[in-house]
Parts: structure tokens; sequence; C-alpha cells
């Protein structure tokens, strides 16, 4: 027996990979066991379908095209979320870099921006799809803009802060090196602004995506959120409950990929930390 | 009067922030080529009166000259500097982090050379880093540096761009002691090799007479125990180190102890 504190006690590596996995597992068969108990009640029930059931309605959506257009649905709204949100963040990564760190570096863009970009993060984004929806119409271009309406005020204001945290002695150095404000800011900003902006995107990722399945769930003719919010109307949980769990495995691989991507592009940045 | 002009010459010079006054009456001249320590309590102000040479704090009262002229209100290539941290960039590499000071000269809206010109350029910063002794780690990222290694890199940084003075604030406050020594003879190599002219803060007095021709203290000549606030420091010894003994050694060690008893306990 090991005579440490807790709070000192470390799992070996299996150890922690076997306790990670576990309430997976658990969950797993927490499931299939409702599922089997309120089958034998009720052979009907729709509210926790079976593996197979939840196998077969995939089948249907992923692996056979669509009897009505001849489109495999599934990879379509996969591809339409997924184009959506990439747009959104991507233009949203864009101002909020551009901004923030142009709010940041020179107090006289900030003094008028920094005001209103506080503002207008305040804004509830879903308070105005209506207005996105009247300006811009049903089409891709509303729904794209409430990703970045939503996400872009959090961005700037975030990549602002990180801006005005790096330390004031390299502004100084870079100037003792004769540097003038646009080489500060392409070659002492920047670079070092720009993983921690794949932070704040990583960080961001979960609000944009609740933006774009609401949007989705509102006015749309595909998507992930479309369908999850078409198919409640017939209690297809063989169909919602995959949706979630792919759209949470995408979500977790775009994480993934970020900080992978940043580990591989800024080594400097994770080394004191 | 000497025939020579002083590069720096401070007139009835202050600094106060809002009603603290830090620094009082400062009247100097330096001349090109001087190695002037300063030294002092915590707190004292001589990182401010470091900050009004480069052009970071502007003084509060009296006349400021650099080489004839008023201070200038923002840094510049003709004064260097080396923090104690932060001096260096950690997105660069040793090389990059020497380089880009040819860059910005020489490239004024990319910031970056390229073929030949950043071929002639290298040749530059290899010089420098030679002079410092980084040449093998030229191609690390400071993170891989030691805190020493660090230090001769912002030197070297600073030294690229042949300012008319290098300004140092406690560059090696951080550094274990052999490190320093080391660190010690390569600034009075370079001092001497380049005819730097340098002002260093110390919170080391030993190293303050060891490194400096000219040694100065930063202390409160009157003291107000309700309102500390109410006086600034000033130069209270200003010791030419070439004739100097180990008497004035002791003299500053005491009046230091003295105003360290008398400043209210932090
Ligand atoms: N920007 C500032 N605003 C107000 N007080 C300041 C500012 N900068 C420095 N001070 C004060 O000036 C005094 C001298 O500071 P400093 O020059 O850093 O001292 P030293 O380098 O001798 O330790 C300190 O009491 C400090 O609190
Ligand atoms: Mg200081």
């Amino acid at each position: 027996m090991s005579h440490q504190r807790l709070i000192n006690r470390k799992p070996s590596r299996a150890l922690a990979a076997f306790l990670g996995a576990l309430p997976f597992l658990m969950l797993f068969f927490v499931y299939q066991w409702g599922s089997d108990l309120r089958r034998q009640e009720n052979p009907k029930d729709k509210l926790l379908p079976a593996f197979t059931e939840i196998g077969t309605a995939m089948n249907e959506l992923a692996l056979q095209p669509s009897a009505r257009t001849g489109e495999y649905l599934f990879w379509q709204d996969t591809g339409s979320s997924l184009r959506r949100l990439s747009i959104g963040m991507g233009v949203a990564a864009a101002l909020g870099l551009v901004l923030g760190l142009a709010i940041g570096a020179l107090p006289l863009v900030g003094a008028p921006l920094s005001p209103l970009v506080t503002a207008i993060s305040l804004i509830p984004p879903m308070a105005i799809l209506p207005i996105l929806f009247i300006l811009f119409g049903l089409d891709e271009l509303s729904k794209i803009m409430l990703i970045v309406i939503g996400v872009a005020p959090i961005l700037i204001r975030d990549l602002c802060q990180r801006t005005k945290e790096l330390p004031r002695e390299q502004l100084v150095k870079a100037q003792t090196l004769g540097a003038n404000s646009w080489q500060v800011i392409v070659r002492v900003l920047l670079p070092q602004i720009t993983p921690r902006l794949l932070d704040a995107v990583r960080l961001s990722l979960g609000t944009a995506w609740l933006f774009l399945i609401a949007a989705e769930a509102i006015a749309s003719s595909d998507g992930l959120g479309y369908r999850i919010f078409l198919v409640r109307r017939y209690m297809a949980m063989d169909v919602i409950l995959p949706y979630v769990a792919w759209i949470t495995l995408l979500a977790f691989c775009t994480d993934w990929l970020l900080l992978k991507l940043n580990q591989r592009l800024y080594p400097w940045y994770y080394a004191n930390r | 009067m000497s025939l020579e002009k002083p590069l720096i010459h401070f007139r009835r010079v202050g600094k106060e922030y809002g009603s603290t006054v830090v620094l009082e009456n400062i009247n100097t001249r330096v001349k090109a080529g001087e190695f002037v320590t300063l030294v002092g309590t915590s707190g004292c102000g001589k990182s401010t009166f470091l900050k009004m040479l480069l052009g970071t704090e502007q003084p509060s009262s009296g006349s400021a000259l650099f080489d004839g002229q008023p201070l200038a209100q923002e840094p510049g290539p003709d004064r260097g500097i080396v923090f104690q941290k932060y001096s260096v960039f950690p997105h660069l590499s040793v090389r990059d982090n020497v380089l880009v000071g040819l860059e910005f000269a020489r490239s004024p809206w990319l910031g970056r050379l390229f073929g030949g010109a950043r071929q002639t350029a290298l040749a530059e910063v290899d010089h420098w880093l030679e002079a410092v002794g980084l040449t093998r780690a030229s191609h690390q990222y400071p993170h891989e540096l030691s805190g020493g290694m660090q230090q001769r890199l912002a030197i070297a940084q600073a030294l690229i761009k042949r300012p008319r003075v290098l300004l140092l604030d406690e560059p090696f406050g951080a550094l274990d002691p052999g490190i320093r020594k080391d660190m010690h003879q390569l600034l009075l190599k370079l001092w001497q090799e380049y005819q730097l002219t340098v002002f260093m803060v110390t919170h080391d007095l030993t190293e303050g007479f060891y490194l400096g021709t000219r040694l100065w203290v930063f202390d409160k000549t009157r003291h107000d125990t309700q309102a500390p606030e109410r006086f600034g420091s000033t130069i209270t010894f200003d010791l030419p180190l070439e004739k100097t003994g180990r008497s004035d050694l002791v003299a500053v060690e005491s009046s230091l102890d003295e105003s360290r008893r008398l400043a209210p306990a932090a």
C-alpha cells in the first residue's frame, strides 16, 4: 500500500486509459439495458432505439441514395454544415486577427473601436437572427453571418487582450532595433498572436456549432441541425442520437487537429507552459 | 569645464508620477565611452532614470540633453536596451533575433530580407553571435537557451545596431553567480572592443564597483516619514572608479543600509 496523500497519487498510463474509457462503456451498457427494458414492455418504443435500429436508419441515410433527390443525405448534411462552419469561422478568425491586433496594438484604433466591439459582443446573436434573415435572405449568407456575428466579437476581444498581454519589453526592444509601427505589428506581434488565435478558435468552436445548428433548425433545407429538427416531428431518436454523436465527434476532431497544427507550427509557443 | 561635449547632460531633472516624486534634482554629464553603474535601494528610481534615457518615460522637469538635443520621446536605434527578461523574441531563432535589427532598417515594408541581401546581413549577424559566444546556438530558439545565453543574445541584438549608448537594467540579476562572472568578462570585453557607452543598473554593489568606470548611488537626501512620496531620489554619490578604493565601497554600503532603515517597511 502506498503512504502517499491522495493528491499525490497518480494513475499509471494503462490505468488512466482504462478509467477514461470506463464512463463511456458504462453509458453504452446502461443505454442498452434501458433500451431492452423499454422494448420488452413496448416493442415499438421510439425513445431508446436499439443499436440495430440506429444502424438501419444510418445505413439508409449514409449509404443509400435518397429516393427523392438521389443524394446521400448524411454526407450532404455533413458537407453543408462543415462548409457553413468553416466559412463562418474563417471570416470570424480573420476579423478577430486583424481587428484584435489593430485595437490591441494601436491606441488610436482602439479608442473608437474598442467600445463598439464590446457593445456588439453583448448583443445576443439569436435576438438579431430575424434581422439577418430579413437582410441576407434565408440562404447560406444569413447562416454564415450568424456564426460570424456570434463568434467574431469574442475573438476580437480575446486577441486584443492577448496582444496587450505580450511583454511591453518586446515592443520597446523592437523600437530600439529601429522598427516602425508596421514592422512591430508584422514581425513582433502578428507571429506571436497567430498561435493564440488558433487557441481562441478552438475555444469558440462550441459557440459556432450552437449558432450553426440554431440557424439550420430555423431556415434550411439541409445540414446536420436541419436534419435533427426535421426528424424530431417523427420522434426519430434513431436518427437524432447518431447525429448528435457525429457532431460531437466532428467537434472533437476539429479541436484535436487545431491543437496538433498549433503544436506543429509554433513549438516555441508551447515551450514555457 | 571640459572641452569635450558630454553625450548626456542632465540639469535639474526631476520625475514625478502624480504626487509621487521619484527623482529630483538630477545634475550630471556623461561622456562617450564611460561605463556608469547605477545602484540604490529597490524602488529608488534607477529604472525610471534608465527609462528616461530610453525614451519610454519623459522628465517632468529640468533639461535632459542627449548629444546636445532634448531626449527623444520614444525608443530608437541609437539607444540599445537589455532588460532582466523578455528582451528577446521567443518566436525567432537566435540568428533571426539578431538579424531582425538589420531587417527593420533595410526592409521598411516586409521587415524581411531575402537572397543576397539576407546573406550579406547574416554575415554581420554571425560576427556578433561570435562576439557574444553564441555561434553554436545560432539555430536554436530562446526557450532552448539558458538564462545567461538569452542575455548574451539580447546583448548581440542590441549591439548590431551600434547604439550610441547601451542601457542594461539588472541584466544579470536572475543569473547564477558563476554565469554572472562570465557575463562580466564578456561585457567588459565588448565595452573595450567597441568603445561602448554603458549605463547599467545593478542591485549588486560589488558588481557595480567591479564593472563601472563611474558609480552612481541613487538615494533620497530628504525623508518625510509621514509622506515618503514627497521627496525623490537623486545621485548622492558619483564615484570615479579608477581612483577609488575599498573605503568607498564601505561608505556606500553603510549609506545604503541607513536609507533602507529609514525607508518605510514594505
Ligand atoms: N508608471 C508609474 N506610475 C507610478 N509610479 C511609478 C511608475 N513607475 C514607477 N513608479 C514608482 O517609481 C518608483 C521607482 O521605480 P523604479 O524606477 O522602477 O525603481 P528601481 O528600478 O530603482 O527599483 C517606485 O516607487 C515605483 O513604484
Ligand atoms: Mg528597477
